[in-house]
């Protein structure tokens, strides 16, 4: 889903990172590396990481195999951190969701029949805070993801 | 140990065992779904063990290609199991509720 007028706009403590890749699905290895990559200077834990990397493999599936599906097309991964926040944005031109509601119950898949395990949605939610899905039939799809790292340090303190 | 994007295949009777590549996602899953079925067609089996020990990464994808290898295994009468998982992949394997229809080895 594109966004008219987006701009690359720098603030104080707010660094950011933006990556377009073709929807193939070696690309979705990839894509979860370099926002793994981004997140280290948030010193996350191996689990926190694991979770990001999860999650945005899950993003990024969607976007090559339901958004694009037979078609091909660009997927833009847009990520950034501030303080403690790690948000990750996950952008497609594709084909969008009629339902995203219905999309999102477990067990729910567009793809049935083809060994999807319609648990994309529910381990996005599981692994990260925050979870925003904007669809537009024809126009394509965003996936907003947020995680706060180093919340198992704050319980300890 | 070197990390492998391979699924291999290891028949021993009729149980195929199914060793999982470093990381299991969309991609390195692709080809299970038909190298298993011909290992149904041609060797008949009967028991089908899916081994995660080169396992260390796995999104939603490695349940789907689970879920519907044990639909197949149901039909034929066949049993499945799952061995080698370290700690990040039973927690997802956990969250799923895999370990309700499937049982560890």
């Amino acid at each position: 889903m594109k966004t008219e007028g987006q701009e690359w706009e720098i603030r104080d403590g707010v660094s950011r990172m933006e990556l377009l890749i073709e929807s193939d699905s070696c690309n979705e290895s990839f894509a979860r590396v370099v926002v793994a990559s981004f997140m280290a200077r948030l010193d996350p834990t191996l689990e926190e990481t694991d979770d990001v990397k999860t999650a945005v493999s899950e993003a990024v599936t969607n976007a090559v195999i339901h958004g694009y599906a037979e078609t091909r097309g660009i997927v833009r991964i847009t990520a950034w951190t501030q303080e403690r926040e790690l948000h990750v944005t996950v952008e497609d031109e594709g084909c969008g969701i009629e339902n995203v509601e219905k999309a999102m119950e477990p067990m729910y898949s567009g793809a049935l029949g083809r060994d999807r395990s319609g648990m994309g949605f529910c381990f996005m939610e599981a692994f990260m805070d925050e979870l925003i899905v904007e669809s537009e039939v024809g126009r394509g799809t965003r996936v907003q993801m947020k995680k706060i790292i180093g919340r198992e340090e704050e319980q300890v303190d | 140990m070197k990390q492998t994007d391979q699924v291999t295949y290891v028949l021993s009777g009729r149980c195929l065992i199914v060793q999982l590549p470093y990381e299991v996602d969309d991609h390195t899953c692709r080809g299970v779904r038909e190298d298993t079925e011909s290992y149904i067609r041609e060797r008949k089996i009967n028991r089908m063990i899916f081994d995660f020990s080169r396992t260390g990464f796995m999104d939603s994808a490695g349940i789907g290609v689970l879920l519907s290898r044990y639909r197949r295994m149901k039909e034929l009468g066949g049993d499945i199991y799952l061995s080698g998982a370290d700690a990040k992949v039973s927690r997802l394997l956990r969250i799923s509720g895999i370990y309700q229809i499937m049982e560890s080895i």
